[in-house]
């Protein structure tokens, strides 16, 4: 089907694990954009720019599109010309590409013509002109310069700029927000970000892969699993290696602890949107009771140093964890049930920072932001990684898109997760006692020698969405490219859109009703 | 509301007494690197969080400070909004370059006399992506350290027991 829709502009070859690939050309990109995302409706999962220039003069931009019948990737290669460096936007018919073309054209200086935002989105206005750190032959430092300040839209007659951050009020991450009001009514915000950019994906390059695997855990505190495990995955897809079933299940449990812990964390978080002291309080004490689960089990209150390609670094000890779990069970469904059936605490949330559903499409909403607004998707069963599609689990969908659904579908996917950790404890369990009472290395790592060359990716479900880390490999052995896109990067245009409309006190509920991460956005 | 109240206060342990050195492993000893400044008060102490670039999860523990288990206010420490308030500045991250000006201001408005805490490997100049473009080099070369509390992150339980030794 869809190789007989876009047989006029490409031809499309399947590789192994039945991605689809083919190559674009630049003047038709638009065209083939309007087609696989406007007419077959598929969603762009990433895009990423390589400077190819001393090997091949071009830039090599490459459109990852996520197929909706096929747990597989549609991937559109384009070389871009490395002396005139720009290629037609595909922004206008894929407005999820926004935010990937504006970052390529920062970094590696790849123009997108007809792009409708041609301000910078990830470098500052304290960077020199012409300095893109991503290309190949870029120095590894420049001076800062004065700083130009980042142009917000005026805003309109009687309507008045709120300035918020990038330091906060509270114990939160940077970043710099533009209220435009009308008394407390927003009529528009605009989000500066990238304050906590560090450069990791340059830093990453020429570095071998167990380096960048401890890179990869420190893109972000919150979602360290989620981020190790596409990382792992995308070596494993490069690799052709076969994770064992112990690693699988394993990589189950740790992926929803990490969830659990986030998603508990933030019926606390939205409690102090709203100042319910004692729900914030409750939350966060079910959250370091599974943060203490965290560190018992692997060492690190934030899932650190337990994945490796191949597998798990070491098995889980996992007996001991339902007790614990019985507890969180108990006390968060407590906590759910009494905010839900308190009605002045479920009026602030009810018809609050709504997206509708053509809002969180068009603008490629992924994670609880997409579900919440009637999107039915999650690539831990769109995209079958781990050992997902072995065990029974629902995907929870609420249609109306306020931060009332946000909740609800988080308390539902905490359910999920609780079952989901007792499906693979009893999994690794009954592993344990039918091979032998302990277990060999071989049941939990496959050995990974050598990292062949070649490119590939990594998908996984983090707390905010999915997650997708993009690796290549060069014949070395050595990570020559690398980028990530996760659910925090995918949703931050969407938060933006949910909040026009609103009052002003009620963005840091909607904020929180989103629960993004910037450092693991930034980079 | 009463039957969750009523669950939290009667179900759920009180706030353990935190051992002097309950460090986990991941990280060392905290180092007064600088002498605390003169007419420093240290008992009553309020503090501002400056997050420069870290990746949340020295932040996520400092907010771990503040729920029943470790329920730092019990010792007379406290955050507050503003640096105008504040008494301490706690930095974390490596002070990326989109952040230097942020923290100079932030430091500029806090009242003297302020001690500053470097927290986490990032913000002590030890971070693990020293060297890439946009990340910088640590809180000491913008602001005066005084303390430093390694780690990655370092546990909450060893936070609070570097900043008691700020109090007098």
């Amino acid at each position: 089907m869809i190789r007989k829709v876009l047989s006029a502009w490409v031809s499309l070859k399947s590789d192994r694990q039945g991605n689809l690939w083919g190559t674009v050309l630049p003047e038709q990109g638009p065209e083939v954009a309007q087609v696989v995302h406007g007419q077959l409706g598929l969603p762009l999962t990433m895009m990423v720019a390589v400077d190819e220039r001393a090997k091949s003069g071009v830039y090599r931009l490459t459109y990852l599109f996520s197929l909706i019948d096929k747990p597989a990737f549609l991937a559109l290669e384009m070389a871009v010309d490395g002396q005139a460096a720009e290629y037609p936007s595909w922004t206008p018919a894929v407005p999820a590409a926004n935010w990937h073309e504006r970052e390529a054209r920062d970094l590696l200086g790849v123009v997108p013509v007809g792009h409708p935002d041609p301000r910078r989105l990830v470098l500052h206005g304290n960077w020199p002109h012409g300095y893109h750190p991503l290309r190949q032959d870029a120095p590894s430092e420049v001076a800062a310069t004065a700083p130009r300040r980042f142009s917000f839209r005026p805003p309109g007659e009687e309507a008045m700029q709120i300035p918020v951050g990038p330091i906060h009020a509270g114990i939160i991450e940077p970043g710099h927000f533009r209220f435009t009001a009308v008394g407390e009514q927003i009529q528009a915000l605009e989000a500066n970000l990238f304050y906590t950019h560090r450069g990791i994906e340059k830093w990453c390059e020429g570095k071998p892969v167990m380096t960048v695997l401890a890179a990869a855990e420190r893109l972000c505190g919150v979602c360290s699993l989620t981020n190790s495990l596409a990382f792992c995955q995308a070596v494993e897809a490069i690799a052709k290696v076969e994770v064992p079933p112990a690693a699988r299940y394993g990589r189950v449990l740790l992926c929803e602890l990490e969830r659990l812990y986030n998603h508990i964390g933030d019926l606390g978080n939205i409690c102090a949107g709203t100042a319910v002291a004692l729900g914030t309080m409750a939350g966060t004490r079910i959250k370091e009771q599974l943060q203490q689960l965290n560190d018992a089990l692997t060492g690190s209150r934030f899932l650190r140093g337990i994945l490796v390609p191949g597998g798990l670094r070491r098995p889980l000890a996992a007996e001991g964890i339902d007790k614990v779990l019985r507890e969180v069970r108990r006390d968060a469904a407590m906590l759910a049930d009494t905010l839900l059936g308190h009605a002045s605490f479920m009026d602030r949330l009810d018809h609050t920072g709504i997206v509708d559903r053509a809002t969180a499409w068009r603008l490629g909403a992924v994670g609880v932001a997409a579900r919440a607004s009637g999107i039915d998707r999650d690539c831990r069963r769109d995209h079958p990684h781990a050992a997902y599609h072995e065990l029974r689990w629902q995907v929870p969908v609420h249609q109306e898109g306020d931060v009332a659904a946000r909740l609800k579908v988080r308390i539902e996917e905490i359910e999920q997760s609780l079952s989901l950790i007792e499906q693979a404890r009893a999994a690794l369990l009954a592993m344990a006692t039918t091979t032998t009472t302990t277990m060999k290395p071989g049941d939990w790592a496959a050995v990974i020698d050598e990292y062949p060359a070649g490119r590939g990716w990594g998908v996984a479900e983090s707390p905010r969405g999915e997650t997708v880390h993009w690796l290549e490999i060069d014949a070395q052995g050595l990570v020559s490219r690398y980028r990530v896109r996760t659910g925090s990067y995918a949703n931050w245009p969407v938060v933006v859109a949910a909040v026009p409309g609103n009052m002003v006190p009620d963005f840091p509920l909607i904020n929180k009703s989103f629960e993004l991460c910037y450092a693991c956005s930034d980079r | 509301m009463f039957r969750l109240l009523w669950h939290h206060l009667a179900k759920t342990p009180p706030s353990p007494p935190i051992a002097a050195a309950q460090t986990d492993g991941h990280a060392g000893e905290a180092v007064l690197v600088r002498p605390l400044p003169d007419g420093w008060c240290g008992t009553s102490v309020h503090m501002r969080h400056v997050d420069c670039g870290s990746c949340n999860g020295c932040d996520w523990e400092l907010s771990a400070l503040l729920n029943p288990v470790y329920d730092i206010q019990r010792y007379g420490l406290d955050f507050v909004a503003s640096p105008r308030h504040a008494d301490l500045l706690l930095v974390t991250g490596s002070v990326t370059r989109h952040l230097q000006e942020a923290l100079t201001m932030t430091y500029e408005a806090t009242p003297d006399p302020k001690v500053v805490v470097a927290v986490g490997d990032c913000a002590c100049g030890a971070g693990p992506f020293s060297g890439a473009y946009a990340c910088g080099t640590g809180a000491e070369d913008h602001v005066p350290v005084h303390l430093k509390i390694p780690g990655c992150p370092p546990s909450p339980a060893m936070i609070i027991a570097a900043l008691r030794a700020l109090l007098k």
